[in-house]
């Protein structure tokens, strides 16, 4: 590999380094401080500030890093830095940002403050896992940065240890990974035996030849799709994620339902496309290479996510389970995104990741503060914390409301990209059932408005105010969910811009 | 034509309405009623603005130059990679003929809501704020031209009901409220649909002879914007207007209430605390029947001809199926949320005839049924607020003791049975006149003439048995109304039987826009059929 190819291709790993290296100073500091840990999160903080700041700095650029001297296939790399990445690399920076705030009114979190400084090199290990996931064009890396990515998040699962159900959270998450992991890793290597690369645009060409088994190659597909299926939490890999969001900690759990759920997104979007389009016309409509029917396939897993989601989350009476079976049921709605296999569709994933990850941060915030106060997520502890608590529940409300799906929320705006991709692909049947979940969905979400609202405060409801900080954090979620379902405009020129994946 | 923003403002004054109330302390009980009376009595005087400048001969319904009052400009503004193409969404205000009486009605019925809400007794800055919340929804509903901003308008009135029925309602106010949400959701995802369908299916020419997709419903009226290939476009073989048709259809029946999608409507109405089914009564229902003149009718015109029959046989349903279920209630709101099904029927039958008698009467109807039933449900609030029943049975003789409500009872079920003189008979009347003209449905016309019947049936026995025999003693004490009800039912009063002495008050301001609605409705998007089935 020449020096100069090398030196370009760090540079176009800046920020990931900026990452490595913040984890390596809060291990250091976790080390030097260990008598009063209260400067950590702040180092967290910057760390992810410098990071997005690079990234931010990648708008625009296009290129492979760390490409191959081989002859044949020189022009690709492990990585792919694309306007696409830099979107989701975004969504993830923007997350862990918020996730930082929210540790640091966590009360959960300040119970294990002696070992904050591993929990957040944990959360570094995370954030550098899913910005390889985002940005990887090689199986071997996709698999390495997913590993990585699920690691840390099994020993955060577990972190606070205090109680069973910490540990319980932890312990499934490694046994349904450590499964799907080795179903991926068994299909990689059953493509690797196909075609003799484990570069995916290599592989594109690769199968495009006609010598190419189909069955084996679908049965790899099909392997690989586990391992990030399982990632996504869409059905019938979603199996984990009940358990696992009700036992971790909150802050965790609003992290995977959101970063984790963006990267492997970014991660199936780019390995469908990049292995499987052999070309993309004018209107942003893709064609498939016909060895795999990814259209069928993911209309039957969108469907049966949504569906799944929704009524499993009609009975749950844990907040944080609920939102759990809701964060399935999104899986399913994004999915209809990639179902129509137009760039339509991927703007409209784009949209409702931004909007998803205001309002689906938000609500798991507002649970969070409340269950500060009265140390419960269950429904029936919220009668009436309405009138005792307006900011909190008035907020609560519009993101509810905005998951739903109902105007002027900015969750509208995102269903109803996804509804306008659906029928400008003429998939009118696939529109009217993801329409009707939504009605479905309804019902679990006022449920929650019902406790809050239509029952009475009595003496015993709990009043919450919620310190300065935390105040600020409410309104800097629930304002863009409101102010972008009147006037959307930026939302859609953002994502629009974002569109690139490079090579198509 | 004005310059000032007139329909912004009377649509988004409850908005600052609500945003003062939110300033409010709790503890400001009065200060926040009287806020929401001053912003519903302004509302009242811009109403009337509107109405003093309205030029009568202006038709409106397609044509935007005829339309009054407009405002118009670029809300959203997408500009696109070619294959995305642009998003252009306007915020698009104005009305017609259709229209006006409807922002007449929302006014009126605000107002008086307003002053039936004086006796709510808890949580008072959430209550009003939602109410008017709620008040905004239904006027932008009315005044919308733009599909998107109509649907924004058609949602944003579904939250705040929610909770005034929920949080304010009577014993099973959780069930009707929830029951109320999710039916009515049902219904608006079908709009959706049909509206990101339409989207697709037809462009607007821009000034500089661009073609953009368009929520403009007075641009998705123009059969010529269509293109060959939408699935929603005429000149499209394939086209999936028939079925489109009627989902739109069944979202818009399921506010009128159309029958077999009623059974939310008692259940809401007995639940929802008195102002609250003044509300739904007289406006809330109107807007499927709005909904389907406003947008069903002159977007499928070719559609609507064919199915004519089948909306004027619902209409009949509702009628009688109404009446007879009314027959049978021993709870006094009940019967009245029935009567409303049943009145209803009357609007299905008018639209259902394309006559200018017809849907004038169906208009009318609309008008007249806002005022009269909001008057019945008032009534029903003052007796229940007395005696904390609403038993039929419970009651007797209470003529004697309670004279001026006796009287103004009568008024209202005279007028609700369709006696001349009240503004209920001529609507009646004109519905009948133009169905009974149109061969086809001359049948079904005939058998829904029985509705008048069961109706005076109904009414007239309610009447003896609450206020005539002998007075059960246990309501001795029971008060006749005090000033702020009369407040109430004077307007009401005064409108009803203004409106049946005088009817052209009314009728001249829809009559212009309604010729030329049915005039469009029988002439227009005549190239296709449902050959899409």
């Amino acid at each position: 590999m020449e020096l100069n190819n090398l030196y370009q291709s760090i540079n176009l790993i800046l920020p990931e380094i900026v990452l490595s290296a913040s984890l390596v100073i809060l291990v250091l500091a976790d080390l030097i401080f260990h008598k009063d840990k209260r400067l950590i999160p702040y180092i967290a903080g910057i760390g992810i500030a410098i990071t997005g700041a690079f990234v931010i700095n990648q708008f625009g650029i296009s290129g492979f890093g760390f490409q191959s001297t081989s002859q044949s296939i020189r022009n690709y790399g492990l990585i792919a830095v694309d306007s696409f990445g830099v979107f989701f690399k975004l969504i993830v920076i923007a997350s862990s940002f918020l996730i930082i705030f929210f540790s640091l009114s966590s009360s959960e979190i300040s119970k294990i403050k002696d070992r904050v400084g591993e929990y957040y090199a944990l959360i570094f290990g995370m954030i550098l896992g899913m910005f390889f996931m985002i940005s990887s064009t090689d199986l071997i890396l996709i698999y390495i940065s997913l590993e990585l990515l699920s690691l840390s998040s099994y020993v955060l699962a577990g972190f606070t240890k205090l109680q069973d159900r910490n540990s319980e959270a932890a312990l499934k998450y490694l046994l349904y990974g450590a499964v799907s992991s080795g179903l991926m890793l068994f299909g990689i290597s059953l493509v690797y035996g196909l075609t003799g690369s484990t570069n995916l645009y290599v592989i594109n060409s690769l199968i495009q030849g006609p010598h190419v088994n189909l069955f084996t190659l679908s049965l790899a597909v099909i392997l690989i799709f586990a391992g990030i299926g399982y990632k996504i939490s869409s059905a019938p890999f979603h199996f984990w994620t009940p358990d696992v969001y009700e036992g971790a900690p909150i802050t965790i759990t609003a992290f995977l339902s959101v970063a984790s759920k963006a990267a492997g997104f970014a991660l199936l979007i780019r390995f469908i496309k990049t292995t499987f389009v052999s070309y993309i016309n004018d209107n942003g409509e893709w064609t498939l290479i016909n060895v795999f029917d990814w259209q069928s396939v993911l209309i039957a897993i969108s469907i049966l996510t949504m569906t799944l989601g929704n009524f499993s989350a009609l009975w749950q009476n844990n907040l944080k389970r609920m939102l759990a079976y809701s964060s399935i049921a999104h899986a399913g709605y994004l999915l209809l995104g990639l179902v129509v296999l137009t760039n339509q569709g991927l703007l409209a994933i784009l949209i409702y990741f931004i909007v998803y990850l205001l309002m689906n941060l938000g609500a798991f915030l507002v649970v969070m503060l409340i269950a500060n106060k009265i140390n419960s997520e269950d429904i029936d502890d919220y009668n009436g914390i309405g009138y005792t608590s307006p900011l909190l529940g008035v907020s609560l409300a519009i993101f509810l409301i905005s998951l739903t799906g109902l105007p002027p929320t900015a969750g509208f705006i995102g269903k109803l990209y996804l509804f306008v991709a659906l029928v400008d692909a003429k998939m009118i049947t696939v529109a009217v059932i993801a329409l009707l979940n939504s009605v479905v969905s309804l019902y679990y979400y006022v449920r929650v408005l019902k406790h809050m609202y239509l029952s009475k405060a009595t003496d015993s409801t709990p009043s919450i105010i919620p310190s300065f900080g935390s105040r600020i954090l409410v309104l800097v979620l629930v304002i863009p969910v409101l102010v972008f379902g009147i006037y959307f405009g930026p939302l859609v020129n953002l994502a629009k811009s974002c569109l690139v994946i490079i090579g198509f | 034509m004005m310059g000032f923003p007139i329909l912004t403002l009377i649509t988004f004054l409850p908005v600052l309405g609500m945003i003062i109330i939110l300033f409010l302390k709790k503890e400001q009980g009065n200060t926040i009623k009287y806020t929401t009376l001053a912003i519903t009595a302004i509302q009242v005087v811009l109403a009337i603005i509107l109405l003093t400048n309205y030029n009568y001969s202006a038709a409106g319904v397609y044509e935007e130059r005829s339309f009054q009052f407009i405002e118009k400009f670029r809300w959203i503004e997408i500009g696109g990679i070619s294959w995305l193409g642009t998003v252009k969404i306007d915020y698009f205000l104005g009305v017609d003929g259709l229209s006006m009486p409807m922002v007449l009605l929302t006014a009126l019925i605000s107002f008086i809501a307003t002053i039936s809400s004086w006796n709510i007794n808890h949580s008072l800055k959430g209550y009003f704020a939602l109410f008017l919340l709620l008040d905004t929804g239904m006027m932008g509903v009315f005044v919308a031209l733009d599909f998107f901003l109509f649907y924004i308008f058609w949602e944003l009135m579904l939250l705040p009901m929610y909770f005034l029925i929920g949080i304010w309602g009577g014993p099973r106010k959780e069930y009707a409220a929830i029951k109320f949400f999710i039916y009515t959701l049902f219904g608006s995802i079908f709009i959706l649909l049909v509206m990101i369908g339409l989207y697709f299916s037809a462009t607007e020419t821009l000034a500089d002879g661009t073609k953009v997709f368009t929520f403009n419903l007075l641009q998705l009226m123009n059969s010529g914007n269509y293109t060959a290939d939408g699935i929603l476009s005429p000149l499209n073989p394939n086209n999936l207007r028939f079925i489109a048709y009627l989902a739109l259809f069944v979202g818009f029946a399921i506010k009128i209430p159309m029958f077999p999608f009623h059974t939310w409507l008692p259940d809401a109405h007995v639940e929802a605390p008195t102002p609250i089914s003044v509300i739904l009564a007289g406006v809330l229902l109107k807007m499927g029947t709005y909904g389907i003149l406003r947008i069903s009718y002159p977007i499928f015109p070719d559609i609507t001809r064919d199915l004519m029959w089948w909306i004027a046989m619902f209409g009949m349903v509702n009628i009688i199926y109404g009446a007879f279920v009314a027959l049978a209630q021993k709870d006094f709101k009940k019967l009245i949320a029935y009567s409303s099904v049943s009145h209803m029927g009357y609007v299905l039958l008018g639209m259902a005839s394309l006559t200018t008698t017809g849907v004038n009467g169906a208009i009318f109807q609309m008008f007249n049924h806002g005022t009269i039933t909001a008057m019945l449900f008032l009534i029903v609030g003052v007796v229940y607020d007395r005696a904390h029943t609403r038993g039929l049975d419970d009651f007797g003789g209470l003529a004697l003791q309670m004279p001026a409500y006796t009287g103004f009872v009568t008024v209202a079920f005279f007028a609700a049975i369709g006696l001349p003189s009240m503004s209920g008979f001529i609507s009646e009347a004109l519905v009948f006149v133009g169905a009974f003209g149109v061969e086809s449905i001359r049948i079904i016309t005939m058998i829904s003439t029985l509705g008048i019947l069961l109706g005076a049936g109904y009414m007239l026995w309610t009447l003896q048995r609450i206020f005539f025999g002998p007075l059960n003693q246990k309501w001795a004490t029971l008060k006749d109304i005090e000033f702020r009800e009369y407040a109430m039912f004077i307007p009401l009063t005064i409108i009803i039987i203004f409106l049946g002495v005088y009817p052209s008050a009314m009728l001249d301001i829809m009559n212009t826009s309604v010729n030329t609605l049915v005039n469009f409705l029988h002439n227009n998007f005549t190239v296709s059929s449902i050959s899409g089935l």
